[in-house]
């Protein structure tokens, strides 16, 4: 916890690799001592533009006000928003979105439709207990895909299969919408994963044997660069084991 | 450009509802889709966030687009800026010098990378102190806070911040051991912001 906390600065002026960004950012999800921190710094890092202040060309004034005539501004954040801290509210403790930028860049970008391996086909479903879905509910996946900053990456499979993900940076989370999935072979599963902007793949939990469905990926996926599906022995793997069946790559949106 | 923006804007988050940040309902207004305001919020800033790209990315072309790549994110996000997490212009700069550090990270093994890089970026750090030293209040205040860290903790706040580099690059470049420039970047900031006054 010391270590992590000592990049406070070096995070405020973004002097960060991409792996300790992501492990940072991930510690001021929780941690509001570093976010009330890492504000004061930036605060303090930012008045050094004093000193380079340089007027952009006219030109450029023009190009950002006809940019933004076509840009829709995004709606602010949900209020109460996921209480990572119970009681913090009051301390500024919202998302440390409002405050980090999206990023744009990719150590991995993904392929999309060229990574595609045919799903696998035939056998009928084994009868088993779906996915737990009770912290799930359905209004949270509708409202993520009737978000208005909702990005679709859509799939078609050989065989028909189709699939679709859809994420909203606002709502944080990532829905995934199926048609006509074959079931997984005996004793596996779908698992499904979210790319952290360092490349790695994090669980972001297992899909129900439906054909057609809609699942909420579990866990922050605001700066995911990509979205993949592997299968995987029942109860499923920390990491993924195989190469993924299906990958969506979000890194051009965003 | 520096004679339009608003007088306060360059001042420390205002926490007391006395004193409002013009920026703040700036950018208020701009989240509506207030292009109006919006184009008074780039007037009242974009010299120090384009000086700012510029001092990073170097290239002129380069350092436009940022520029335009960052006030549409602003523009784009501007609901989503809290005031009670910090000051509007600290934000947007926030905002800026991430895409321009972003930027050159991208273009890593280009030439701005080769040897002579690193004397040349110091040539310009000190002409850009000089030059600041005669334009304004606030710069001069920072100067001044500047002058109180410790040499290494400025050059090192200078080239993460300036030169855009990652704190281990800075320590190779600083020949500090690996993992003391970020202890002195921080330590360098937290005297820059005692000194300031921008502590919330």
């Amino acid at each position: 916890m010391n270590d992590i906390h000592a990049l406070s600065g070096a995070y405020a002026v973004d002097a960060l690799d991409e792996a300790e960004r992501a492990a940072f950012e991930e510690h001021l999800a929780v941690c509001s001592d570093c976010r009330v921190e890492v504000a004061e710094l930036q605060e303090a890092s930012g008045l050094l533009a004093e000193l380079t202040s340089t007027p952009p060309p006219p030109a450029l004034r023009d190009a950002v006000l006809s940019g933004i005539t076509t840009v829709r501004p995004l709606p602010p954040l949900p209020q109460p928003d996921v209480a990572h801290e119970g009681s913090t509210a009051s301390s500024g403790g919202t998302r440390t979105a409002t405050v980090i930028p999206l990023r744009r860049r990719f150590r991995a970008p993904l392929v999309a439709a060229a990574a595609v391996i045919a799903l696998v086909g035939g056998g009928l479903a084994v009868t088993q207990p779906w996915a737990d879905e009770t912290s799930q509910t359905p209004n949270a996946a509708d409202a993520v895909l009737a978000a208005d900053d909702a990005e679709r990456v859509s799939l078609e499979f050989p065989d028909g299969a189709a699939a679709t993900l859809v994420r909203s940076v606002s709502h944080g989370r990532a829905v995934l919408v199926t048609e006509d999935m074959p079931a997984p072979p005996d004793g596996m599963v779908y698992q499904l994963w979210l790319q952290a902007p360092a490349g790695d793949m994090i669980d972001a939990g297992l899909m129900p044997k439906r054909s057609d469905q809609t699942v909420m990926l579990e866990g922050d996926a605001s700066e995911a660069t990509g979205v993949g599906i592997t299968v995987e022995p029942d109860g499923g793997s920390p990491e993924p084991s195989s190469a993924p069946i299906a990958l969506f790559d979000l890194s051009g949106s965003v | 450009m520096n004679t339009s923006r608003p007088d306060s804007s360059g001042a420390p988050a205002p926490e007391g509802p006395g004193s409002p940040d013009p920026l703040v309902s700036l950018l208020r207004r701009s989240a509506r889709g207030d292009e109006t305001a919006f184009a008074a919020l780039y007037d009242a800033t974009a010299a120090r966030l384009h000086g700012l790209v510029t001092r990073v990315v170097r290239d002129p072309a380069q350092a436009d687009e940022v520029t335009q790549e960052a006030y549409l994110e602003i523009w784009r996000t501007a609901a989503r800026f809290d005031p009670e997490r910090g000051s509007a212009l600290s934000w947007l700069m926030t905002i800026g010098h991430r895409r321009a550090v972003d930027r050159v990270r991208s273009a890593e093994s280009s030439s701005r990378r080769d040897t002579t890089y690193h004397r040349s970026d110091r040539q310009v750090a000190h002409d850009a102190t000089e030059e600041a030293a005669l334009s304004g209040l606030e710069a001069r205040r920072v100067r001044a806070a500047l002058s109180g860290l410790t040499p290494v903790q400025r050059e090192a706040i200078e080239l993460a911040y300036f030169g855009g580099y990652t704190h281990t690059e800075v320590a190779t470049l600083l020949d500090l051991p690996v993992g003391t420039a970020k202890t002195r970047i921080r330590d360098g900031l937290i005297r820059l912001r005692d000194t300031m006054g921008v502590a919330q």
